[in-house]
């Protein structure tokens, strides 16, 4: 019984001190923007909405958080059906090299994401005419997050079992239907974490972006974010703290839905 | 480098030979097929430039001036300048420092307490601890470095105000301390999702059965939960330590100083690469950044199959 | 099955994405002329006026004075408003494939390394005569034609220039028992000053930027115009300039400012140390501030500046700045200062180059430079014509276009510049850290070897 309330007491301890560390940083998002000429410092706000009629006047910040979506939505679907795809396969099936040509991908996709590489992304999206393609973007962006959901995927893949399969087999589903059907439910909690990491990457991605896609109109927020400073680089406190708001939004609602409807509320699907 | 590379081969078959038979009948031929977009779209847009970042590191070229019009073949030479100069060591440790404490200890070491705090609960609390925790990771660089200098400011930061310490420099006189603490708090949500969903993994009646043994926790983490999720702590370790090798974000809090006491490798990437111009050398150093991660990547293997 | 032909499919749509969307036409087919021109500009963010002023104004008038000519020109703006930095890049690799804007907006000291790479070419080569011919030269003073010089061609015209000054605090000079018409004649009467503000118990007297954070801010309102105060250039007839005594001298001030507690070492070190500048100066933290024109502008600025100073024009002084003692100067003059500016020019790769330069010109004709600097957005245009007209009620612009520009020198608009002014922060922040001048001059020295390419490129 002591070691029961004890485990309370450590659990609601542990789970304070986690909430106040992460909660700390944010409290200046929840209260800039309320307050008329923000400044770094968190002070109570004097509830003015001034800043929010200045950022929905914006001509381009609330139609860049749309770019955002299609570019996020666009790259995480496209990631998860083919990393599911080639997990899978690379799962059941020994191809040669296999997983030597993993570890070569995954090392080769972290100098990508460095500065060093855009010179060499910009003139390819040249040649091939993808500059300016929201489309293109989306090909760029989910080539180099591929060799990372492939990584993970595959654990989950390799974690499941195989009888389902072979029981499906025998029904005579084809291994389509039987990726669809069987096994994709069974790795659902792991599709899910590579949908909101592969949202997360392109949400707050710039660089690419902005050199990738010159119509403004096309842009998304993380690029548009850059743009709220002065002629001498000063930031624009009100309209970042405001804007910065609205863009976490529909992630946190992305979040809640997919936590809602798929994510860590299944159990494996495994037997218990 | 297909060499050097071989060796995880060994484990990861061990690892995954329990299930790993062809139960739905794919065949060699349509695994190609289902492989084949993935591939295609990895080869053209990641594989290709990246060999050509790896060609560059080899030239002088330059964003701008007459280097840029002609680039000319060095080949060592960047390699060589880079090891040569001090400031690229003192990258490369306090690189270390960063991985090692904001990537291993912090973001693995705090994702999967709170995955494992929080495995058996739903509701709202949950709710709550991992939407903070995810808001962290998902909200971008560009507004989380107004938050961070909010926090941490010595005149009017929201923790010098609560601690009592009015111009204290965190920035300043603790710049590495500040950039783990930071990416602890940025990235902690990846292993905390990945273990989250790697726990709902492990089948409950065989916790059950450890806990009506007697187990304690400890003891049930060790036997019944570690040989369930060690591939995803090893591709959770192999992934975040990588992507925090090559972070670029604490350059949004101190830009890298003060006097480069924050300047970690990926920040020293972007200095000499998109400030300075100095794309072949910038090249070269993302190059030795890439090997370490093999050395990285290759220790994690190793460490991880030794321990069965 | 199906699925089977879904993949197959989004995989030759993907291959045929390749091939076949994408591309930005510019022209077209028929008599239809498309022009574009960029700025770092954007509308609600970075120079919003400047991409407003451009949207409202020059494109619906250039295209309604083109089509009375009988010409169907249309024009679209190209906004971007970032970092300078990823401005630049995003420049170059649009220049380096043949892409980009009609007409483009550089910094002055992005000249030399574009045209030494091959990214913008002289204007008459790409224009024809009519650039060299163009009426606005005459307007335009000689140093100011030269930022936009390579190798003695033209290669742009000049959008603009600025100077820096001393700005002071006029209610803390009276509490510190100093004039409000402050002018010092030499470094010492700076340090007097600021001696005076810290025992009248001003937090920072003195404000000059030091150290790496502040990048070339640093350069340009730190040590730049002081190692001109000290008769001292970065680069001077092809050689650079090492550990010289100028340079010396003026990391010499920084020590006795820094070290003689009269500036606040730790601000110089800070990410963010220049906007807190701004702030502890409007605030009323700071005695003296070496800044440029924008300070006056965009920063201190009533009604739109970052960090607004409702008394502004009562409050805050100007002087220009000093020599290390008369006559020390560079050219042996008695007060220094550094400029910087925007270019504009028409992109190689325009398919229309003659339209591109008539749009080019007609945004630096009197008419529409007047048009621009209306309503509070007064700057110091190129031409000394407008010049006249626009600054009358405007004292610190009229000083620092009458005073600062004659006595104003330049950057080097060379590739490695940038190399060089970081290594030159370097050495401020050394020196404000606590490291003798001598040392930190010499550390200098050895980088700059490295950077230019060994000691031969160096004078002794």
């Amino acid at each position: 019984m002591t070691r029961f309330v004890l485990g309370r007491i450590g659990f609601s301890t542990l789970v304070a001190v986690l909430l106040a560390f992460f909660t700390l940083p944010l409290l200046w998002l929840v209260t800039a923007p309320f307050t008329s000429n923000p400044t770094y410092e968190v002070t109570v706000p004097d509830f003015t909405w001034d800043n929010f009629a200045a950022v929905v006047e914006h001509p381009y910040a609330l139609p860049s958080l749309w770019n955002s979506v299609v570019l996020s939505a666009g790259t995480a679907a496209l990631v998860v059906a083919f990393a599911a795809l080639a997990a899978y396969a690379l799962s059941r099936v020994r191809l040669p090299g296999r997983d030597a040509l993993l570890y070569a991908l995954l090392l080769l996709s972290s100098i990508i994401t460095g500065t060093a590489a855009m010179v060499p992304l910009f003139q390819l999206a040249v040649e091939l005419n993808l500059i300016d393609s929201q489309f293109g973007l989306i090909l760029i962006l989910t080539g180099g997050l591929l060799p990372a959901a492939i990584f993970m995927l595959k654990d989950f893949v390799d974690a499941t079992p195989q009888s389902y399969e072979e029981s499906a087999r025998v029904f005579g589903a084809s291994p389509l239907q039987i990726v669809r059907h069987v096994v994709v439910p069974l790795v659902r909690p792991g599709l899910a974490t590579i949908a909101v990491w592969a949202v997360a990457n392109v949400w707050g991605n710039f660089l690419m972006p902005y050199l990738l896609l010159s119509d403004v109109r096309k842009q998304p927020a993380a690029v548009i974010t850059y743009t709220l400073y002065t002629e001498g680089g000063q930031a624009n406190l009100s309209m970042l703290s405001t804007f910065g708001l609205l863009y976490s939004i529909p992630v946190v609602l992305m979040y809640l839905f997919v936590s809602k409807k798929y994510g860590f509320r299944f159990h494996g699907g495994i037997k218990r | 480098m297909a060499q050097a590379i071989s060796p995880p081969e060994a484990p990861k078959e061990t690892r995954t030979g329990r299930y790993s038979s062809d139960a739905a009948g794919l065949g060699k031929a349509r695994a190609g097929v289902f492989v084949a977009p993935a591939l295609l779209l990895v080869a053209a847009f990641l594989v290709f430039p990246a060999l050509w970042v790896l060609y560059l590191g080899l030239t002088n070229y330059r964003l701008t001036g007459a280097a840029a019009a002609e680039p000319e073949f060095v080949g060592l030479g960047n390699l060589l300048g880079a090891v040569a100069d001090p400031a690229f060591w003192n990258s490369t440790w306090l690189t270390v420092q960063f991985v090692l404490g904001s990537a291993v200890i912090g973001q693995v070491g705090l994702g999967f307490t709170i995955a494992w705090l929080l495995r058996d609960r739903r509701g709202p609390l949950k709710r709550l601890v991992e939407g903070l925790v995810i808001l962290a990771w998902i909200l971008p660089g560009a507004i989380v470095s107004f938050l961070w200098v909010a926090l941490l400011d010595r005149d009017g930061g929201t923790l010098n105000a609560l601690l009592g310490l009015p111009g204290f420099a965190w920035l300043l006189d603790h710049p590495m301390l500040s950039i783990i603490v930071f990416n602890t708090w940025r990235g902690t949500a990846f292993s905390m999702m990945l273990y989250g969903a790697a726990l709902s993994n492990v089948p409950p009646s065989h916790l059950e059965s450890a806990r009506l043994a007697g187990a304690s926790s400890w003891q049930q983490l060790r036997d019944v939960v570690f040989p369930h999720i060690r591939g995803h702590i090893l591709t959770n370790l192999l992934l975040i330590s990588l992507w925090t090798f090559n972070d670029f974000t604490p350059f949004l809090l101190t830009a890298g100083g003060p006097d480069g006491k924050s300047e970690v490798l990926a920040v020293h990437v972007y200095k000499v690469a998109l400030q300075s111009g100095e794309l072949g050398h910038g090249a070269a150093v993302s190059t030795i950044i890439l090997l370490i991660n093999l050395v990285v990547a290759v220790f994690y293997l190793r460490l991880l199959r030794s321990r069965r | 099955m199906a699925l089977r032909k879904r993949v197959v499919a989004v995989a030759v749509a993907a291959g045929l994405g390749l091939t076949a969307c994408g591309g930005q036409s510019s022209g077209g087919g028929g008599d239809a002329i498309e022009l574009t021109i960029t700025q770092n500009a954007i509308a609600g963010g970075k120079n919003a006026a400047a991409a407003k002023f451009v949207a409202d104004w020059v494109i619906p008038t250039f295209e309604a004075a083109q089509k009375a000519k009988g010409k169907n020109v249309t024009v679209t703006f190209i906004p971007s408003g970032v970092d300078d930095e990823q401005y630049k890049t995003k420049l170059s690799l649009d220049l380096k494939s043949g892409k980009g804007a009609d007409v483009i907006d550089i910094d002055g000291i992005w000249a030399g390394e574009f045209a030494e790479a091959g990214y913008l070419k002289p204007l008459s080569e790409v224009v024809g005569p009519e650039a060299d011919a163009w009426d606005g030269w005459a307007q335009i003073p000689e140093a100011v034609q030269g930022m936009a010089e390579f190798d003695g061609k033209k290669y742009a015209l000049p959008v603009g220039t600025d100077g820096r000054v001393l700005y002071f605090n006029k209610s803390l000079f009276a509490k510190a028992g100093l004039p409000a018409d402050w002018q010092p004649k030499s470094w010492q009467e700076i340090l007097d000053a600021g001696a005076k503000l810290k025992s009248a118990g001003v937090p920072v007297p003195i404000q000059i930027n030091a150290g790496t954070a502040m990048g070339e801010a640093t350069a340009m309102q730190g040590v730049l115009p002081l190692l001109a105060g000290a008769g001292g250039e970065v680069h001077r007839d092809g050689k650079w300039t090492g550990a010289s005594q100028p340079l010396k001298d003026a990391l010499g001030l920084y020590q006795k400012i820094y070290g003689g507690g009269l500036g606040d070492p730790r601000l110089q070190q800070e990410a963010k140390g220049r906007d807190k500048s701004f702030q502890q100066f409007a605030q009323g933290k700071i005695g003296i501030l070496m800044e440029g024109d924008y300070f006056w502008r965009g920063v201190v600025n009533p009604k739109t500046g970052v960090a607004k100073m409702a008394d502004r024009d009562q409050a805050v002084g100007y002087a220009l700045i000093p020599a290390i003692e008369p006559g020390k100067g560079i050219r042996g003059q008695d007060f220094v200062s550094m400029s910087g500016g925007a270019l504009r020019t028409v992109n190689p790769g325009s398919k229309h180059p003659k339209e591109a330069f008539e749009l080019l010109a007609f945004t630096l004709s009197p008419e529409a430079l007047k048009e621009e600097t209306k309503d509070g957005n007064v700057r110091v245009t190129p031409r000394s014509d407008v010049n006249k007209e626009i600054l009358a009620g405007e004292p610190l612009l009229t000083f620092i276009s009458e005073k600062v520009l004659p006595l104003t020198a330049y950057r080097p608009p060379v590739a490695v510049y940038p190399q060089v002014s970081v290594a030159l922060q370097e050495a401020t922040a050394a020196v404000a850290g606590g490291t003798p001048p001598d040392q930190a001059a010499a550390d200098y020295q050895k980088k700059l070897e490295g950077i230019v390419g060994g000691a031969g490129n160096i004078a002794s």
